[in-house]
């Protein structure tokens, strides 16, 4: 045998051989290195992109000034009889508006060079004149008196200040012109435009496409809740008795096989399938009224129903068979068993399951799209449960809808919506997370 | 003791000189303390076996001695071991290259998912002992003859080496620790999981491997370290309390608890 | 009565029985417990699922059942000469349901009595102006034939409204008499309860099996109603897709199934290498202080919508391979690519494949890797000829799977792949996919029972079979390869 051959070979000089396996060995190694580092590049590249184009969405260029009531403009009868100062329209509110803005920048010695009548009042979002009017109508006795009023400017000069919208792009612009927002310049440092928090964003309604300023994400957070609630109280239910009944009672047969391929498939089903389903059985066959939160959370639940049960499943697994052993020892009923014993070791799991499946649920889009939560809906559903019946937005859809639009504002909201899902699934993730700390348990 | 030990020179060992020395060596899982201040030397040609209650530090022991523990993060060794006087956890050792010469049988046949034949050439590969189909196949007939495999597995050299028996697994084992022509050979408990038939051939095997290779071997078992060794060290408690030729441990233990251990008190 | 109030009512009878149902196992035995055959909260138990299951159940099949019937007996009596061009019997069913709620309203809020309601006249009176008043608008002046339907069917759902509600509640109420009277102590109250605990726990676990048959039969019978209208062998070898808005259009599947290929074999093309590698970096390589960042890390990658995948792809991945990489090499200046939206999604597969592969590569066991090393093998010799080979058929489980998300996948190719349908090489071109059709043709405007409409149903159909094989061979795989090492 060889083996002597070998000691005369020291061991403190590595041979060619193990200096090139070595460098074999390096090479690899670095591959690994690289497929971490796209990895997490990709992750900050993610979410920096997001969170740069859509922390913006959150401001909002507001024009803040005092406005004097006409009555003789507003309530030509004078007599201050609603159905009478009805009959002055938005576009009469407008007309006043423009006046009200150019006599406020006149007295402020503002000039408006270059500037129309008609473009300075086209500085103000089409929704200021119906504001007003609203404003006034729930309260005519404000006429005649000076008002302090807020309204959101355009979204073109938003896009100027945040910087969406240059003078270069504003000259092809048939919407804006570069004088108009030489002029909101002026305007901002003179106090009467400014950028500030937005809440309209994140609880007003959703508006057309000619008014990206006022778009705001209300009804789509809300619809997105009302199908979480219902998620949570129609998934967690059947999932953990269907876990139950398949870890605890069912017997090997061919039954509980096709279940349990059964869930493994669904779990891998594309969700935009689900979204047939829901379309051609829940809409069209049982005739629930489309885009709304109850159509939804009924597809949803179907689609994390997989999710929770292999959680469930999972949770109850790990509960020793000596509690089980223990429980029937004193004469317990298999049920009472479960119920008693098993269910409540295994609960943190469960709900970790559970708050994960919502989270997949809440940002899920595509299944959303088929059942008509598309359509573009300005009223807010009522309060539960009618409300689970109206129809709703759901965040991620309105994601989907505003990056269809033309206007570019409309993509810094849709970036801005994204913030808020993601904080909401961060917040669901860390309850999770906590949950499973807490209650962790090691037998 | 160690220090007279250390003093007595190679020559006078009663089986020729010595392949292995453990110099104070400690080894530390994070901050537990498992091996505890241990020197030993290992005769070449022979087979030493260690000895001891289960979680004593036996494998851990044998595992510093091709440098496995490396691969487990958060072990620390400390001290030295020499292999043909040079220290193998010297900076410019490198591990692959160490463990190409001292190879290892584990507790459970551990054969890799793949052929019988490529089992046992994977080792000679990845080192670059052979070169050509012929070579191999030479080298793996060897391999096989001496772990006493061939005549069983040379018709199906290609299936599976999962295929068979557990005592054909751990011959197999052996094989493809030995392919590597190391001068020494670690065993952790290579019978422990098999039954006393395939346990008596592997006793045998070792006995005959003896002529070539410097053995280590772990065993729970007294008899087998009584059967197979010739020298014996007794580990308790993460030290090495006694160590000698094996007929004198088990015949005439000078401590008190290698004593109790052999007669059944401890362990 | 409302639905809410209804099930609400039935649920307080069932509570009261459950209260009622134990006191008495109690007062039979004057307290003494250990007479009973079951606790006496078993006894409630019986009472309130006797009162509560069939009532409920019943009602939930009268509200699935009713809106139907109802439906048909209705629209009987709507001529089919009054359906004008362009409307549909759908959509005056439902004018018809609007006016009904309307009138509802209105004599709910006393603006007009019942007797009123039933001797209006829609050529007499301005039904539209009436209901506008209360807040429902509707698109054109009425017609007394359909004023008449929706008079009958106001009536009729008033009708069987009622109907249900006495039905619901004879049933409740009867369900706890009779389980009432049978409490005596020999009663088995707890496994009369257990027993139907039981049924609804096996109820719960067929949810899965009904999804599934809800899936192939709305697939299937809408794409059986598709090749009525369009032939087959037009729909699977065509290579043109061309959907036109008055008929004759060419919906050829082969253009949207290369799209989707194209697409998915990008990502695959990415985020395979990318993560079975990080897989192996962890699981290899990495101290326990990396991987507890790293690991994480990708796992968020995970947890993000698609949908911010898809606006990613939209707003900073496809405008920046458009300006540096396709326009510059004069290969396209679309933003929306198959490139864009295969990296995109190959993004979105890395932490799938990882978490899939980081399973399989765990699952070989300790010992191949220490008897690797232990011959002297390095890791990354370890990892490629022993660990990789060992865990083979897991990772191509998980590559399956992949594939099947990636086919799959929705937003992303919606918002990054673009529409048009083409066959081409160049991956800088839009292209489209089926999973895109299917939701521009089921949100667009066409009539529901229009070939255009109809085949997204068969391309669901389609996608449906190909992710489910994919799936079944994936799961087939993997359980054979855990099984190995079991
Ligand atoms: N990988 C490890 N990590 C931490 N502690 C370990 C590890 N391996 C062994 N130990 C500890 O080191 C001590 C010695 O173990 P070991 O060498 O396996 O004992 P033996 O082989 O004699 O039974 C034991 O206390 C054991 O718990
Ligand atoms: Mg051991």
């Amino acid at each position: 045998m060889s083996a002597d051959a070998a000691t005369t070979i020291s061991l403190l000089k590595p041979d060619s051989r193990t200096r090139r396996r070595n460098a074999a060995e390096a090479r690899f190694r670095s591959y690994g290195i690289a497929a971490i580092v796209i990895s997490v590049f990709a992750l900050v590249f993610l979410l920096s992109s997001v969170l740069t184009n859509g922390l913006s969405a959150f401001t909002q260029t507001f024009l803040v000034m005092d406005v004097t009531l006409d009555a003789a403009v507003l309530d030509k009868s004078g007599n201050r009889d609603i159905e009478e100062m009805k009959k002055v329209t938005t576009i009469g509110y407008g007309t006043f508006l423009q006046k009200a803005v150019i006599a406020e920048l006149e007295a402020k010695g503002i000039s408006t060079e270059g500037v129309s009548a008609a473009e300075v009042g086209g500085l103000l979002s089409k929704e200021a004149s119906g504001q007003l009017r609203d404003k006034v109508l729930a309260d005519p006795g404000l006429l005649g008196k000076t008002i302090r009023f807020e309204t959101y400017a355009t979204g073109r000069v938003d896009g100027y200040f945040k910087g969406r919208v240059t003078m270069e792009s504003a000259a092809l612009d048939k919407n804006t012109s570069p004088e108009q927002l030489e002029l909101a310049d002026r305007m901002r440092a003179a106090g009467l435009l400014t950028v500030s928090f937005n809440p309209g964003f994140l609880f007003g309604p959703d508006a057309s496409e000619l008014r990206p300023e006022s778009a705001g994400l209300g009804i789509a957070i809300l619809g997105s809740a009302y199908m979480m609630i219902l998620v949570l109280v129609m998934a967690l239910p059947i999932g953990v008795a269907a876990s139950i009944y398949l870890e605890e009672f069912a017997a090997r047969n061919r039954f509980t096989d096709i279940i349990e391929v059964n869930i493994a498939n669904l779990a891998a089903v594309p969700s935009i399938v689900f979204g047939i389903l829901g379309l051609a059985l829940f809409i069209n066959f049982v005739g629930l009224p489309q885009s709304t939160p109850v159509v939804g959370a009924l597809v949803l639940t179907l689609m994390t129903l997989p999710t929770i049960i292999i959680a469930t499943r999972a949770s109850l697994k790990s509960v020793p068979p000596s509690i089980r052993e223990a429980a029937l020892g004193v004469g317990a009923s298999k049920m009472q068993t479960v119920f008693h014993h098993v269910l409540p070791l295994a609960m943190p799991g469960i709900l970790t399951g559970t708050i994960i499946g919502m989270a997949q649920a809440l940002g899920e889009t595509a299944p959303l799209l088929l059942i008509g939560m598309v359509a573009f809906v300005r009223d807010y559903p009522a309060a539960p449960p009618e409300g689970f019946f109206d129809p709703a937005a759901a965040l991620p859809v309105q994601v989907y809808n505003w990056t269809q639009r033309a206007d570019p504002a409309f993509v810094e909201r849709a970036s801005g919506a994204i913030i808020v899902l993601l904080v909401f699934l961060l917040i669901m993730n860390i309850i999770a997370i906590v949950l499973r700390r807490r209650f962790e348990r090691r037998w | 003791m160690e220090a007279v030990a250390k003093d007595i020179s190679v020559a006078t060992d009663a089986f020729g000189g010595n392949k292995i020395e453990a110099t104070n060596v400690q080894v530390y899982y994070g901050d537990a303390h498992a091996i505890k201040d241990v020197s030993v030397k290992i005769s070449e040609r022979s087979v030493t076996s260690f000895i001891g209650p289960s979680g004593c530090g036996k494998s851990t022991f044998l595992r510093c001695i091709n440098r496995m523990n490396d691969t487990i993060d958060g072990c620390r060794v400390d001290g030295t071991i020499t292999l043909d006087n040079e220290d193998i956890y010297d900076k410019r050792v490198d591990p692959v290259q160490l463990r190409a010469r001292v190879g290892m049988v584990f507790q459970k046949p551990n054969p890799f998912p793949k052929s019988i034949y490529d089992n046992v050439a994977y080792g000679p590969r990845i080192h670059g002992m052979v070169r050509g189909k012929d070579e191999t196949d030479e080298l793996v007939q060897s391999s096989l003859k001496r772990a006493g495999l061939w005549e069983e597995v040379k018709d199906r050299l290609l299936e599976p080496g999962t295929g068979l028996s557990g005592g054909q697994q751990q011959r197999l084992c052996i094989a493809r620790a030995i392919a590597t022509r190391p001068e020494v050979l670690l065993m952790d408990e290579p019978c422990s999981a098999l039954d006393p038939i395939a346990t008596a051939i592997i006793e045998e095997l070792i006995d005959e491997l003896r002529e070539n290779f410097t053995i280590c071997i772990v065993t729970h078992s007294m008899q087998q370290a009584a059967r197979v060794s010739q020298k014996t060290a007794f580990f308790h408690l993460g030290k090495l309390i006694e160590e000698g030729p094996t007929e004198e441990i088990f015949t005439n233990p000078r401590d008190k608890k290698t004593q109790d251990y052999i007669t059944g008190r401890i362990g | 009565m409302n639905a809410g109030l209804l099930a609400l009512l039935v649920v307080v009878i069932a509570a009261a029985g459950f209260i009622l149902g134990r006191r008495r196992s109690l007062a039979i035995v004057d307290g003494e417990i250990i007479r009973l055959h079951s606790l006496p909260g078993y006894y409630g138990q019986s009472v309130f699922l006797f009162a509560a299951a069939p009532a409920l159940l019943v009602m939930l099949v009268w509200m699935l059942a009713q809106p139907a019937i109802i439906d048909s007996r209705v629209s009987a009596l709507i001529p089919i000469e009054s359906i004008e061009e362009g409307s549909s019997l759908g959509l005056i069913m439902s004018d018809v349901r609007r006016i009904a709620d309307g009138l509802d309203i209105v004599v709910a809020q006393g603006r007009l009595s019942e007797d009123q309601v039933q001797n209006m006249r829609a050529d007499l009176t301005d039904v539209r102006d009436r209901l506008a008043d209360v807040g429902v608008a509707l698109g054109s002046n009425v017609k007394q034939a359909v004023f008449v339907a929706a008079k009958e069917y106001r009536q009729l759902t008033g009708f069987a409204r009622l109907a249900m509600s006495v039905v619901v509640l004879v049933l409740a109420l009867a369900g706890a008499v009779f389980a009432y009277a049978k409490i005596s102590p020999d009663y088995r109250a707890r496994n009369v309860s257990e027993t139907a605990i039981k049924s609804l726990l096996i109820l719960s676990s067929t949810v899965a099996i009904l999804t599934t048959v809800g899936i192939v039969l709305s697939l299937v019978f809408e794409t059986v109603e598709f090749f009525r209208l369009y032939p087959a062998q037009d729909f699977f070898l065509s290579a043109v897709w061309n959907p036109q808005f008055r008929g004759g259009s060419d919906l050829g599947i082969l253009p949207l199934l290369w799209g989707t290929l194209f697409v998915s074999f990008i990502a695959l093309a990415f985020a395979v290498p990318i993560g079975m590698m990080a897989a192996i970096y962890l699981a290899e390589y990495a101290t326990p202080a990396v991987r507890s960042v790293v690991k994480p890390a990708i796992e968020v990658l995970a947890g993000i919508p698609t949908i911010v995948y898809g606006l990613f792809a939209l707003i900073t991945v496809g405008p920046l391979l458009r300006d540096y990489l396709a326009q510059p090499l004069g290969l396209g200046s679309s933003s929306s690519s198959v490139l864009t939206a295969g990296l995109v999604m190959g993004i979105m597969l890395i932490p799938f494949v990882s978490s899939l592969s980081d399973d399989v590569i765990n699952a070989v066991p300790q010992a191949m890797r220490d008897g690797s090393y232990g011959l002297g093998a390095t890791r990354s010799e370890t990892v490629r000829q022993v660990i990789l080979p060992a865990a083979l058929p897991g990772i191509v489980g998980a590559i399956l799977l992949a594939a099947s998300r990636a086919i799959g996948e929705t937003m992303i190719v919606v918002m990054g792949a673009g529409a048009a349908a083409k066959l081409s090489l160049n991956p800088f071109e839009a292209m489209t996919t089926i999973t895109v059709k299917i939701v521009s043709q089921l949100t667009g405007d066409t009539e529901f029972a229009s070939p255009e409409t109809l085949v997204a149903f068969a391309l669901g159909l389609s996608l449906f079979i190909v992710t489910l094989g994919l799936n079944i061979i994936a799961l087939y795989v993997v359980r054979k390869y855990r099984e190995q090492y079991e």
